[in-house]
């Protein structure tokens, strides 16, 4: 071999050397050196499972999945199972047809009843393991076990939870005027109209802006309304089509809400006009409230990050801070407290016993009270203590959720059908902020409820 | 991911890619190898087959089960739901009348202001950078294309700074901002401009070589002639760029029949923006109404039907007087 010969080789040998260096640092080799030992005493009961390996899939992503991952770190070093997490915000839409195609991940945190119970409906979805069953016994209500529950069958347990229904505001100016917490809806009325009566802001800033899903802030309004003017087993039925959905009484909860929503007096704070509503990202539609141009901001508990949209803690949510949130309040005084909310399901597409583990420790208190230390997140698992939340807020939404006077309902728009809960009420609500009448609105929706 | 399962994961790409180039390589020996009778069509066969076989699998399979499905509703009994939901529902009635005005507007004028602007800078000095100006465009994705122009249709209410340049406009010259985008049936015409934006060049491009294409002498018999420019157009350019014109408005009327990304980036389909593709992504796959989208994919097969039926018939001619 000439010289000349030696150096063409030794030139891509270089180049490729350097480039695997430097694709060691992106792969998770480091993290693989670098895993302590841990205590593997409370993951002894799981067994060990050398080499194999469960791929999740889910909508979380960012650094909720990052902290996901890390929930299940030492599960996954002391039982040897690799678990492989893959987020995508396209996932509700892809998940049916992976699992038609066979292309599934061997579990998924579906975020939607509705759709659980159309994959199982696919026969995609794997019954819970016992274990999984007895977890879902020990740790979670009635209520909740039942969302993972289709046609008598149970096929997962649920994950992490949110509450919907808070209303932000800002305690200093709270007290500054003397205003009380509402108790009651009409409370909350005469307080907005005392706002407007002011003078200097509207009371309410609302954004329904969020891209293609542009509309569903609104329908947690109408939702949170429809619970609490109708009760629960009405809600029961109209998410189960038993109550059609341009009943009176649903006319009436987006009645109620239009009188915050459809009112030039009552919105925009710091915005615009009515007009706006449509136009405002759901993201950024709080913040004038730290600007005292608006005092009063419909949105769960998630919006708790949103507040230092760059990060850091330049404003504290706390009930002395500069915002914090407080339950719509029911009907009537003295009435237990009923919240919406949401969560996610965790349904298995692959028969194996490491998944089920996976499914096991994901149902248990251990995982939950990880995950919820590691902050932004609640859960309505029985076995989570409050005090591991990361704030002020979560702590209490905890608590709500394990009250048992709490009457918790998952988010009606989850639990319909995809064409009504993913798209015309969604648009509907659209349509209805922007000028059309109720009676048309929900007479639309109605027609678009899948006949089988 | 470890880097032994990058290995692994490289390792398999190129055993694929050595798999793949063995099997060619094995049909080509085979067939050069073909029996003496017949041996054309053995070697047409085995040329044609493999892509015969992917076609059936990737196109003429799906588009089968599409329309078994279009006549489905979700429990999977057969009935005609879906089309009397097409048909009926006035969301989705809107859904193909944007689709037709569409289909109308986008290629006559992307058509028309492509011509033209071939036109007048035809032999002009700077003709090149003139062309790319217009060309540019078409290589900005649809969707980034929607976003730029999400940013021009921005809207801030009155008294706050507008960083939309058409409501700036407005503002400059006294008006009040308009909410463009949530503004029907402004909205649609809004985005129909984003698309001829788009597409104008394509057109500018094909038909300028075109007309360049068109022999000096027919040119120069007609001044002789003593015809004025607009006649010179009408009687001489026309007729001897028509069959590039009709391939140009055919191939820009089924990119606009597609059309999906534009309005799914912009409005996601709300204010009555949407249209028939984006209404097919949105049944199928957001409201799991699988039978509802396959409808609407087999109304999207209909109308491109005749355009490319017109297409073709057109080049047949067209060889035919060569």
């Amino acid at each position: 071999m000439s010289t000349i010969r030696k150096r063409r080789l030794l030139l891509p040998l270089a180049v490729a050397a350097t480039v695997g260096f430097a694709l060691t640092a992106c792969t998770g080799d480091i993290a693989n050196e670098s895993a302590e030992d841990v205590d593997c005493s409370e993951y002894e009961e799981y067994g060990t499972y050398e080499g194999a390996s469960v791929t999740i899939g889910g909508t979380i992503v960012d650094i909720e999945a990052d902290r996901l991952v890390e929930s299940w770190t030492d599960f996954s070093n002391c039982t040897g199972i690799e678990i492989d997490y893959q987020g995508s915000q396209e996932f509700e839409a892809q998940i049916a047809v992976l699992a038609e195609g066979g292309n599934a991940p061997d579990i998924g945190f579906v975020p939607q009843p509705g759709l659980v119970e159309r994959l199982a409906d696919g026969g995609w979805l794997i019954p819970a393991s016992a274990d999984v069953e007895a977890n879902a016994d020990e740790w979670w209500t009635e209520d909740w076990k039942a969302y993972g529950t289709v046609d008598d069958v149970f096929y997962g347990a649920p994950l992490m939870s949110n509450i919907k229904g808070y209303i932000w505001y800002s305690p200093s100016e709270f007290e500054e005027n003397g205003w009380e917490i509402p108790a009651t809806l009409d409370e909350l009325r005469d307080l907005s109209d005392e706002i407007v009566a002011a003078g200097d802001h509207k009371p309410w800033c609302v954004g329904l802006e969020s891209g293609v899903a542009t509309g569903w802030p609104g329908t947690d309004w109408v939702e949170d309304y429809v619970l609490r003017l109708q009760g629960a087993d009405y809600y029961d039925q109209w998410v189960t089509h038993e109550i059609p959905f341009n009943d009176p009484g649903i006319v009436e909860a987006f009645d109620e809400v239009g009188e915050y929503l459809k009112n030039e007096d009552m919105v925009n704070g710091g915005i615009g006009d009515v007009s706006t509503l449509v136009t405002e990202a759901f993201g950024t539609a709080g913040l004038p409230i730290l600007d005292g141009e608006c005092s009063l901001h419909h949105q769960a508990s998630f919006y708790e990050t949103f507040w230092n949209a760059e990060g850091g803690d330049e404003v504290t949510v706390a009930s002395n801070g500069d915002v914090f949130g407080f339950m719509l309040p029911p009907e009537n005084a003295g009435d237990p407290l009923a919240v919406t909310g949401g969560g996610e399901i965790v349904t298995a597409f692959t028969d194996a016993e490491e998944v089920e583990v996976v499914r096991t420790y994901l149902s248990s208190d251990t995982w939950a009270n990880n995950r919820v230390s590691l902050g932004g997140v609640i859960s309505a698992n029985l076995g989570v203590d409050p005090e591991n939340a990361s704030s002020e807020l979560l702590v209490q939404s905890i608590e709500i959720l394990q009250n048992p006077e709490t009457t918790f309902r998952f988010d009606g728009s989850d639990l319909m059908p995809g064409a009504v809960g993913a798209d015309s009420f969604w648009s509907g609500i659209v349509d209805w902020v922007t000028g059309s009448d109720t009676q048309s609105v929900v007479d639309a929706i109605e027609a678009s409820w899948p006949s089988s | 991911m470890t880097t032994e399962d990058l290995v692994g994961k490289i390792l398999q790409v190129v055993m694929g890619l050595v798999v793949f180039a063995a099997i060619v390589g094995l049909l080509i020996f085979f067939i050069d190898k073909a029996p003496k009778k017949g041996r054309d069509y053995w070697q047409l066969a085995g040329f044609l087959l493999p892509a015969l076989i992917l076609v059936a699998i990737g196109l003429v399979w799906p588009a089968i089960r599409t329309t078994f499905l279009a006549f489905q509703d979700n429990s999977g009994a057969w009935s005609l739901d879906n089309f009397v939901w097409m048909f009926t529902q006035p969301a989705a009635i809107r859904t193909l009348i944007n689709t037709v005005i569409w289909v109308l507007l986008v290629p006559t004028f992307a058509t028309l202001v492509g011509l033209a602007y071939a036109i007048f800078i035809d032999k002009s000095r700077g003709e090149r950078y003139f062309k790319a100006l217009v060309f540019m465009p078409m290589a900005i994705s649809f969707v980034g294309a929607g976003i730029i122009w999400r940013f021009v249709y921005e809207y801030r209410s009155g008294d706050r700074e507008q960083i939309g340049i058409l409501n700036a406009i407005v503002v400059a010259f006294g008006g009040e901002p308009v909410q463009w985008l949530q503004t029907d049936p402004i909205n649609t015409i809004l985005l129909i401009v984003v698309m001829i934006w788009i597409q104008t060049g394509f057109a500018m491009v094909v038909l300028s070589a075109a007309i360049k294409g068109i022999p000096t002498e027919q040119i120069e018999a007609a001044q002789l002639d003593g015809t004025n420019a607009w006649q010179r157009f009408r009687n001489v350019t026309v007729p001897g760029i028509r069959g590039s014109i009709v391939v140009v408005l055919t191939t820009i009327s089924i990119a606009t029949l597609k059309v999906f990304d534009i309005v799914r980036t912009m409005t996601a389909g709300n204010f009555n923006t949407s249209v028939v593709a984006n209404e097919m992504y949105t049944q199928a796959f957001r409201a799991s109404e699988v039978g509802r989208g396959s409808a609407l994919a087999l109304i999207l097969f209909v109308m491109v039907l005749p355009i490319i039926v017109y297409n073709i018939r057109i080049l047949r001619q067209q060889r035919e007087i060569r």
